[in-house]
C-alpha cells in the first residue's frame, strides 16, 4: 500500500509522517504541491506545519496549491485522507470539513501530551482503535480553536462525526471539546493532534508507564492499512 | 539608479570632505587608519563597510588578544574530532559513522531589550542560518535566557517579547526547541540576555565553507529582499551629510520571516545535495558588507559586485544602506558559471528571489559598482581580517576583595525540621528553580521525531542516525553569580556544569561553544572579569581536553555604571553510541536504590540558598575538581554501558534538595532519603546536605538487582559513593521523605514549582 504525504512550502511534520507510514508496515510516497499527480497513493496525508507561514489563515494558501484539486476529488471518491494540525486547516479551507480554527483562547502556542478519547472508530483512520479508547497523542498549535455554527455542530455530533474529544483539558477552547472530525463518508479526517509524533517508543510522548514511550498513533496509519486491504 | 553616490573618483577628488566616522561609531585613530590604507579618504560606501565590520560586535575587537587561547591552549587530542575550528560560521565536529555535527551559542541580548518578540526571533534566525551555510541540516535549537528580577514589572514585558519570539520563530522553523536557560535577577533588568543556540547535522562531505575561490564564478544573492531593517548607524548615513531626500530613520532591530528561513533551509539543502554551491556565507550583522569581504578574504582575494542587481523591498535605499542592511532570511553563493542555471532551477522550484551580484576576480579587491559607477575599491582582507585590535587596560575590581570576604558560612541555619522545610519549599518555589513548562511549553520539541531527551532533563538529546541510533546530547550552563564572586572560577565551573549534565544523559563530552556576556569593555573592571573568565575557560578545556569549536562575545551588557554579572555562557556537546541507552534527570520506578556519587563540602557561598533564604551574595565560589568531573563522567558512561542506572541527575543550584525535588515531581514517583551518613563521612550540618552547591556530584537511581555491579563500578574506581535513599511510592500517597526532619506530599511540591512563573506571567 502506498500512502502519499504532500509537502508544502512551510511544511513542517511530511518527514515525520512518512516515518510513521514506513513504520506501520506501508509504503510512503513524497507529493509536491505544484504538481497535479498523486502518483497513484492509495491514500493521502497532510501533513502539520506553517504552509506558507500561516498567511491570511492558516491552511488557506496552501488549500489552492495545484495538487488540492486533485487530492478534493479524490477526497469526494472515497480516498482516505487525513489532515494534521496544518493539514487540518487545510481540509476545513478546502471544504473537505466544515467549521474552522482559531487563535488558542490562551493566545499562546501549546505543545503538550494530550489525552482524547477515540469517539468513532469506523473511519478510516480510526478503524484499528476500540470504541471510546483513550489515546495519548501530542498536540502543538497556535491556532486549534474548533468552531463550528450551532447546526454545524450539531450535525457533527448527531451522525458521529466527532472522531476524537480533548479529554482531561481543552488545551486550545475548542467547541465541545473537539480534537478531530470526519466528513460523512469518514474517508476525510482532520485533527489538530499528531499522530505521526507517537509512533516510535524512545520518541514519543509519556505515557503512565514510561516516558516517550507512546505509540498510540501509529493504528491511525495501520487503520487505513488494514481499511485498504480488505 | 545611483543617488548621489559618492565615488572612488570623488574620493580621491575631495580629499577634505568631512565624514560622519564618529557618529558611525569609528574612534579618530580608526578613520585615520582607513583613510591610510586606501591611500585616500574612503567614499560613504567603504566608511559605511569598515564601520560595520570594525564594529566591536563583528571584529571582535577588544577580545580578539584573550581569544587566542582557545586557539593555543589545545592537545593533539583535542584536534582529532574537530573538522572545523574557530573563525568559521560554527565548528563541526565529527561523531562517527560518517556523520558530523556543527553547533554554535550567539547573543542577541540588545536586540531583545528594545523589541523582545522581534530580537529573540531573529536571535533564532540568524544562528540558523549560520548552521546552514556549514552544509547542514539544522536539528535542535535552545535558548539560554536570563531577564531581570520577576517581580518587576517590566521583566514581563520582555519574558512575553523574547518567549513569544523564539516561540513563533522555531516553530514555525520545525526545529526542536530542546533545552537552554531561564534566571531572573535584578542585574539583567536593564540588559537582558537573550543567546540562541542551534545544532546541525551533515555527512562528511557535505561540509561547506565560506570562501569565494574560482576566478569567473559568480557571486548570487538569495532569500528575502533587502529593506531597510537592521540598519542601525544606517540612519546616520541617510542623515545630512550624505543626503537630505534619503529615507528617515529605519528601526535598528530586524524584522524576521520563519516561513522564508524555512524555505531557504530546503533550497540551500537541495543545492548542496546537487553539488550547486561552491562557497556560501549568510547573511546577519553587517549584511552585505560582511558577505562579500569575507567571502573576498577567504577565497582568492577578489570580487566584483554589482549593487544595482541587490533586490530590493524599498527601491529608495541608498548604496550604503543596501550595504549595511541587516535584512534577515538572505544568503550569498558563489557559484560556477556552468551550474548557474541548475541553480536557478532549484532556487525558482522553492520560489526563493535570487539575482546574480556579480563574479569572482584575481584583483585582489573587492570592487562595488552603483549606477555604473565605482564606489568601492578596497582590500577585502582589511575590512573583514586585519581591523583594529585593542588590549583594554584592564583593572581589579576594587570591591572584590569585601566581596569575597563576605561568606555564606556565618549566615544563620535552620533551627529544626521544619524551617528546613520551609527553607526546602521557598527554593523550589523560587524564580530561578521553579517548573519553567510556562515557558518550555510554548516550544514544540517533538517535530523531526528525533528527540531523546528535552527539558527538563538535564541535557537534551537528538537521534542523528535512525539506523545505528547514533546522536548528540547538548547542555549549556553559567551562573553569572559565581562568576561574579570570581570569573575564572565561574568560567570553569560553567564548562563543569554543562559538561555534567551531558554526561549524566548517557553521552560523552566532546566539544565546546560559549557566548561571553559582559558589560562594557571600556570599564576596566569588566575588562578584568572578562580577561579572567576566558583565561579560566581556556584552562579548563585544556585540562579536560575538549575544545572550544567557536562563539560569540557580547559586550556592552551594561546601563549606566551597572554591568551585568559576567555570564559566560558555556555549551557542551557530546556524542553517544546510542540514544536508546540515554538516561533521564528522573526516576520512574518504585523501590530503586538512591545513591549520591561524590563529595559534599560546605559550599554555600553563591548557592540558590544565600540569595533565595538570606538574599546574600558574598565568599568564594565552589571548589572545582575538573579531573574529577572526568572521572565522574567516566564512571557514569560506564554504568550506562551496562544498564545499571535508571536515572542521573547533576546537582547544581539548589544543591541535593533541588534534584530531589525535581526527581520525585518529574514522573510522581516519591523517596525516602537520610541525611545522616553525608553529614558523618562529609562533616557537615543537614543544611549543607542538603543545599551546599558542591560540584562533581550526581544523584542516580540503581535498580536493586543491579545494586552489587554498580557498587563495584564505583569501587574499582575509587569514587565515592553513598546509598542515600530508596524511591518510594507513586500515586496520590507519593511523598518526599527526608528522614529525621520532614516530609512533603509530593503534589504539594508539584504545586508550589509549578505556581511561580504563571503567578508573575500568566
Amino acid at each position: 500500500m502506498r500512502i502519499g504525504v504532500i509537502t508544502f512550502p512551510g511544511s513542517l511534520d511530511d518527514r515525520d509522517a512518512l516515518r510513521a507510514i514506513s513504520l506501520a508496515g506501508a509504503e510512503g510516497v513524497a507529493l509536491w504541491h505544484g504538481e497535479h499527480d498523486l502518483h497513484g497513493v492509495d491514500a493521502i496525508v497532510l501533513p502539520g506545519g506553517f504552509s506558507y507561514g500561516d498567511y491570511l489563515r492558516c491552511g488557506a494558501i496552501a488549500s489552492h496549491s495545484p495538487i488540492m484539486a486533485e487530492v478534493i476529488d479524490a477526497a469526494k471518491k472515497g480516498m482516505p485522507v487525513l489532515g494534521i494540525c496544518n493539514g487540518f486547516q487545510m481540509l476545513v479551507e478546502a471544504h473537505l470539513l466544515p467549521g474552522g480554527l482559531i487563535r488558542n483562547h490562551h493566545g499562546h502556542f501549546i505543545r503538550r501530551d494530550q489525552l482524547l478519547r477515540v469517539e468513532n472508530n469506523s473511519t478510516a483512520w480510526t478503524s484499528d482503535f476500540s470504541a471510546n479508547e483513550e489515546i495519548v497523542i501530542p498536540l502543538k498549535n497556535g491556532e486549534g480553536g474548533y468552531i463550528a455554527n450551532e447546526e454545524t455542530l450539531k450535525e457533527l455530533e448527531g451522525e458521529g462525526r466527532v472522531v476524537f474529544r480533548y479529554l482531561g483539558v481543552n488545551p486550545n477552547g475548542s467547541l465541545n471539546d473537539i480534537a478531530g472530525i470526519s466528513n460523512a463518508q469518514g474517508n476525510v479526517v482532520g485533527l489538530m493532534p499528531h499522530p505521526e509524533h507517537a509512533v516510535e517508543a524512545g520518541f514519543g510522548p509519556n505515557t503512565d508507564f514510561r516516558m516517550r514511550s507512546g505509540v498510540d498513533g501509529l493504528r491511525f496509519f495501520t487503520s487505513v492499512l488494514e481499511g485498504v486491504l480488505a | 539608479m545611483a543617488r548621489h553616490a559618492d565615488t572612488v573618483e570623488n574620493a580621491v577628488a575631495t580629499p577634505e570632505k568631512e565624514q560622519p566616522f564618529a557618529a558611525l561609531g569609528l574612534k579618530p585613530d580608526e578613520y585615520a587608519r582607513i583613510r591610510e590604507i586606501l591611500g585616500r579618504r574612503p567614499t560613504s560606501g567603504e566608511l559605511a563597510m569598515y564601520s560595520v565590520m570594525w564594529s566591536e560586535h563583528c571584529s571582535y575587537k577588544s577580545s580578539k588578544i584573550y581569544l587566542r587561547q582557545f586557539g593555543q591552549k589545545v592537545t593533539p587530542a583535542m584536534k582529532e574530532h574537530l573538522m572545523v575550528g574557530m573563525g568559521e560560521n560554527a565548528g563541526v565536529v565529527d561523531i562517527g559513522e560518517g556523520w558530523a555535527v556543527t553547533f554554535k551559542v550567539e547573543s542577541h541580548n540588545h536586540p531583545s531589550y528594545i523589541e523582545p518578540f522581534q530580537g529573540a526571533a531573529t536571535g533564532v534566525g540568524g544562528i540558523v542560518r549560520d548552521i546552514i551555510s556549514m552544509g547542514a541540516r539544522p536539528v535542535a535549537v535552545m535558548d539560554q535566557l536570563r531577564f531581570g528580577a520577576v517581580d518587576n514589572p517590566d521583566t514581563a514585558r520582555v519574558v512575553h517579547g523574547v518567549v513569544g519570539g523564539i516561540s513563533f520563530y522555531g516553530n514555525c522553523l520545525g526545529l526542536p526547541n530542546i533545552g537552554g536557560e531561564t534566571y531572573f535577577d535584578s542585574c539583567y533588568q536593564g540588559n537582558p540576555l537573550v543567546n540562541a543556540l542551534a545544532v546541525g547535522v551533515l555527512r562528511h562531505e557535505d561540509l561547506h565553507l565560506a570562501n569565494a575561490s574560482g576566478v569567473g564564478n559568480k557571486v548570487v544573492l538569495f532569500g528575502a529582499r533587502t529593506g531597510g531593517d537592521g540598519i542601525g548607524g544606517a540612519s546616520i548615513l541617510a542623515s545630512d551629510s550624505f543626503d537630505k531626500t534619503g529615507p528617515t530613520k529605519r528601526p535598528a532591530v530586524q524584522v524576521g520571516d520563519p516561513f522564508a528561513e524555512k524555505v531557504l533551509i530546503e533550497c540551500c539543502l537541495e543545492l548542496y545535495r546537487n553539488e550547486l554551491v561552491e562557497g556560501i556565507q549568510d547573511l546577519g550583522a553587517a549584511g552585505i558588507s560582511c558577505a562579500t569581504s569575507e567571502l573576498a578574504s577567504n577565497g582568492d582575494g577578489g570580487m566584483f559586485i554589482e549593487l544595482d542587481n541587490v533586490l530590493l523591498r524599498d527601491p529608495t535605499l541608498t548604496a550604503e544602506e543596501i550595504l549595511m542592511s541587516e535584512s534577515q532570511e538572505r544568503m550569498m553563493a558563489v557559484v560556477r558559471p556552468e551550474k548557474l542555471d541548475a541553480f536557478m532551477a532549484v532556487v525558482n522550484k522553492w520560489d526563493v528571489e535570487t539575482s546574480v551580484l556579480g563574479e569572482v576576480t584575481d584583483t585582489g579587491r573587492l570592487i562595488i559598482h552603483h549606477g555604473g559607477e565605482e564606489i568601492v575599491n578596497v582590500d577585502p582582507r582589511t575590512v573583514a581580517i586585519d581591523g583594529p585590535v585593542y588590549e583594554r587596560p584592564v583593572a581589579y575590581p576594587s570591591w572584590i576583595d569585601a566581596l569575597n570576604a563576605d561568606s555564606a558560612r556565618d549566615l544563620p541555619r535552620a533551627a529544626n525540621g521544619e524551617e528546613l522545610k520551609e527553607q526546602f519549599l521557598a527554593l523550589v518555589a523560587s524564580p530561578n528553580l521553579a517548573d519553567k513548562s510556562y515557558i518550555t511549553d510554548q516550544y514544540d520539541y517533538y517535530v523531526m521525531g528525533n528527540t531523546a531527551l528535552a527539558f527538563p532533563d538535564d541535557a537534551g538529546m537528538i537521534r542523528v542516525d535512525e539506523q545505528s541510533g547514533l546522536g548528540f546530547a547538548i547542555a549549556t550552563d553559567a551562573n553569572g553569580r559565581y562568576c561574579q564572586l570570581d570569573p575564572y572560577e565561574g568560567a570553569r565551573l560553567a564548562l563543569a556544569e554543562a559538561y555534567r549534565n551531558v554526561a549524566v544523559s548517557g553521552a560523552t563530552p566532546m566539544a565546546v561553544t560559549d557566548c561571553l556576556n559582559f558589560g562594557s569593555p571600556e570599564d576596566p573592571e569588566v575588562m578584568w572579569q572578562f580577561s579572567r573568565a576566558v583565561e579560566g575557560l581556556a584552562d579548563a578545556c585544556l585540562e579536560m581536553e575538549i575544545p572550544v569549536t567557536g562563539g560569540n562575545v557580547s559586550f556592552y551588557n551594561q546601563t549606566g555604571t551597572n554591568a551585568i554579572h559576567p555570564t559566560p555562557v558555556v555549551g557542551v556537546l557530546g556524542v553517544i553510541d546510542d540514544v536508546a541507552r540515554r538516561i533521564p534527570s528522573a526516576w520512574q520506578d518504585e523501590g530503586h536504590n538512591l545513591y549520591l556519587l561524590g563529595v559534599t563540602r560546605e559550599e554555600l557561598d553563591g548557592s540558590a540558598w544565600a540569595n533565595t533564604v538570606h538574599k546574600h551574595l558574598g565568599g568564594r565560589p565552589p571548589e572545582c575538581d575538573l579531573s574529577r568531573e572526568i572521572e565522574l563522567a567516566s564512571l557514569i558512561r560506564g554504568a550506562s554501558l551496562e544498564s545499571l542506572i535508571g536515572s542521573a541527575h547533576d546537582l547544581s543550584d539548589g544543591g541535593l534538595a533541588q534534584a530531589l525535588a525535581e526527581s520525585v515531581v518529574r514522573f510522581g514517583i516519591g523517596a525516602r532519603v537520610w541525611l545522616n551518613d553525608i553529614m558523618e563521612r562529609d562533616a557537615v550540618d543537614a543544611t549543607n546536605a542538603l543545599f551546599s552547591e558542591s560540584t562533581g556530584r550526581v544523584l542516580v537511581s540503581v535498580p536493586r538487582e543491579d545494586d552489587v555491579k554498580f557498587l563495584g563500578l564505583c569501587e574499582a574506581r575509587e569514587f565515592p559513593v553513598l546509598r542515600i535513599g530508596v524511591t518510594d511510592r507513586s500515586g496520590a500517597e507519593a511523598a518526599l521523605e527526608i528522614q529525621g526532619e520532614f516530609t512533603v506530599p509530593v503534589s504539594e511540591l508539584r504545586a508550589r514549582s509549578n505556581a511561580t512563573l504563571p503567578h508573575y506571567f500568566a
